[in-house]
């Protein structure tokens, strides 16, 4: 099952296309990151799942076949938007009275025993909290839904490494523990190999790279060797990146498997997340998608700089 | 725009029962009951200034109505007395802003301070679905408003009673025509219809403008432009008003216009002043404005026919059904409006 299943989705803001042809597939059982600089359509791809805005174009469904924003989807998708939005004049107790009455299944007895363990007091109004404490409170709110699908929309962009840390705990726990699937925008890279095992990078309203984050791994490299050659196997391997430091040259290339040959000359060293994140952002024209999807070829600018 | 998304799958949401409607209910009081509270003050604060007065002003009325002989010294002075008094309340405008204030304060911010402060991601997202938590919040704080703003309209419709007494022209006391501009909305159901008209109002501006200080102003705007509509243009033509022949209709009726006529030609009103200008004194009015029965009977022999209009008193209650009619529709369909809205749009 899918938990996002988008087709040649599009989101239009006046005449400007804050989504534009998007097609994408996240599997369910996942931590999945949806990563992108500011302005990518993060947030209205988020915003299209939980049926908080309609489609322009093109098509989204969620957990397996829902249309968002319908009864079925509502019930099984908890949301926390961006900057966490709680209403800052009731208090936790009020939250979890007012989440309860607003869905159908709500597990107060967790939800009180999260409070507790966060320390966060029933009787304080929510404005009054800290900023982490509030996140807690909005994720906790999400959490007791015991949904299917938690989606959160730059959970730790306003935190503090301390609270950031706490919130992605929880997060995984619940993953983890309670099988929900996760969908989280970021625009912060780091941490991501600890947190996502599923990786969108998205860049200009459209997905530039999807996939799990092991086979991510394992079908890219960094070739390292002589600058001089770099351009002659730029026409030739698949490079995502190519970054140049004085004589050596480092090449971020897509590989078809383990067994590609490494050029003589050359060296090769596994990729991190966070490296192959930043090649594509850097290149917003090269893609790597599964299935036929793939094709679109790389075709690297830097090189030739 | 078409929204291409596909149909949920029926056997997904067969099984899910919708939450009840009647978990809103707490929702709704939790989120509002500061609002709620603020209103309730408002209108308490007001019935005791109104009660008061109001005890005073029964008083005068009850000591001068009672009163043998009516021609004599004293009696005449509790007469004036009466007629003195209050003139703050008596005209009614200073209360006509009552309905736009408790709409404006309680309708404009309930979907307009969510957009604002973006709790409607939170609100919408839930599992009671968004058109059932705007549709439930809307026509649960309607309801309340409105029977509020009702049960306040009884204690108005006591205070002015004396002023629609029968035979106070004949004793000399004030006496205003139900229909009048001025109290005409302040009893019956139309004042708790215009609280709710306002209410509306206020809720699709909050709904269409999306920040809570700017709906309020639009929402007072926009009232007092149909407020000022309805009671200037439209009110009279509720129903065909009926015309008197050189005769003024009682002083509780409401006169709508007069006009001349010669040998069944219109003539101007000036031309019929000009005439009036020949009679005696002690028949035209000052200024040769005819005003009185005598100065109708002087233009008469003159060959003048005068025509008055008037809506009688006995319209109120049709008056006052027609005017909730139409209020309550036009409320009805604003909140759908902005219950559509909610349904279709956000971010």
């Amino acid at each position: 099952m899918n938990v996002i299943e988008t087709s040649g989705l599009g989101k239009r803001y006046g005449s400007a296309w804050a989504l534009h042809e998007c097609s994408l597939a996240i599997p369910a059982g996942h931590v999945a990151a949806l990563v992108g600089p500011n302005g990518a359509g993060k947030t209205t791809l988020l915003n299209l799942t939980v049926g908080l805005a309609p489609p322009s174009a093109g098509s989204v469904t969620v957990l397996g076949g829902l249309a968002p924003g319908s009864p079925g989807a509502l019930d099984g998708i908890a949301f926390v938007a961006q900057d966490m939005p709680l209403y800052k004049n009731l208090n936790a107790a009020d939250l979890l009275h007012l989440t309860r009455s607003l869905n159908r299944s709500f597990d107060q007895k967790y939800a009180e025993g999260r409070l507790g363990e966060l320390r966060i007091p029933l009787k304080r109004k929510a404005g009054k909290l800290s900023g982490g404490q509030q996140a807690q409170l909005a994720l906790t709110l999400a959490l007791a839904r015991r949904p299917r699908l938690l989606v959160l929309d730059e959970p730790v962009a306003m935190l503090d490494p301390v609270a950031r840390h706490d919130f992605m705990a929880t997060v995984l726990t619940a993953a983890a523990d309670d099988g929900v699937s996760v969908v989280l925008s970021s625009h912060v890279l780091a941490e991501l190999e600890r947190v996502a095992d599923y990786l969108i990078l998205m860049s200009h309203g459209q997905v530039q790279v999807a996939g799990e984050t092991d086979d991510l791994l394992a079908s890219h490299r960094v070739l390292t060797g002589p600058a001089a050659e770099a351009g002659w196997y730029a026409g030739r391997l698949c490079v995502v990146h190519a970054r140049s430091g004085g004589a050596q040259a480092h090449l971020l290339v897509r590989t078809s498997g383990i067994g590609d040959p490494v050029p003589p000359g050359w060296e090769a060293h596994p990729v991190s997340l966070e490296e192959l994140a930043l090649a594509y952002l850097r290149e917003p024209g090269t893609a790597a998608l599964p299935g036929p999807a793939f094709s679109s070829h790389a075709e690297p600018s830097e090189v030739t700089r | 725009m078409t929204a291409l998304t596909a149909p949920a799958r029926p056997e997904h949401d067969a099984s899910l029962r919708p939450v009840p409607w009647r978990r809103m209910a707490w929702v709704t009081w939790r989120q509002h009951r500061s609002a709620l509270a603020g209103v309730a003050v408002f209108l308490g604060v007001l019935a005791v200034w109104v009660w008061r007065t109001g005890l005073g002003l029964h008083h005068a009325y009850a000591a001068a109505t009672a009163c043998h002989p009516a021609s004599s010294l004293a009696c005449g002075a509790l007469v004036s007395r009466f007629n003195g008094m209050d003139g703050f309340l008596a005209p009614g405008w200073v209360l006509q802003a009552v309905p736009v204030l408790i709409g404006a304060f309680a309708g404009a911010p309930v979907l307009a301070r969510e957009l604002e402060t973006g709790t409607f991601r939170y609100a919408w997202t839930q599992g009671f679905g968004r058109w059932r938590w705007t549709l439930a919040k809307l026509v649960l704080l309607a309801v309340v408003v409105a029977a509020a703003a009702g049960a306040f309209s009884l204690l108005l419709s006591w205070y002015y009673q004396p002023y629609f007494g029968a035979g106070n022209q004949d004793l000399g006391l004030s006496e205003a025509s139900p229909l009048t501009g001025g109290l005409f909305d302040l009893r019956g159901v139309a004042f708790a219809a215009w609280t709710l008209a306002a209410f509306a109002i206020g809720a699709l501006a909050g709904m269409l403008i999306r920040r809570v200080v700017p709906a309020i102003a639009a929402t007072l705007a926009l009232y007092a432009g149909l407020a000022v509509a309805a009671g200037m243009y439209l009110r009279q033509h509720y129903a065909t008003p009926l015309v008197i022949r050189n005769n003024f209709p009682t002083a509780s009726a409401q006169m709508l216009s007069r006009w001349w006529t010669r040998g069944g030609q219109p003539v101007s009103q000036s031309v019929a002043s000009h005439v009036l200008q020949g009679a005696p004194a002690q028949v035209a009015g000052k200024g040769g404005i005819p005003q009185a029965l005598g100065s109708v009977q002087y233009l008469n022999q003159h060959g003048f026919t005068q025509w008055i209009s008037y809506q009688p008193a006995s319209r109120f209650w049709p008056f006052q059904w027609i005017e909730g009619g139409w209020l309550l529709a036009l409320s009805v369909l604003l909140v759908a409006v902005a219950v559509w809205l909610a349904r279709r749009r956000a971010t």
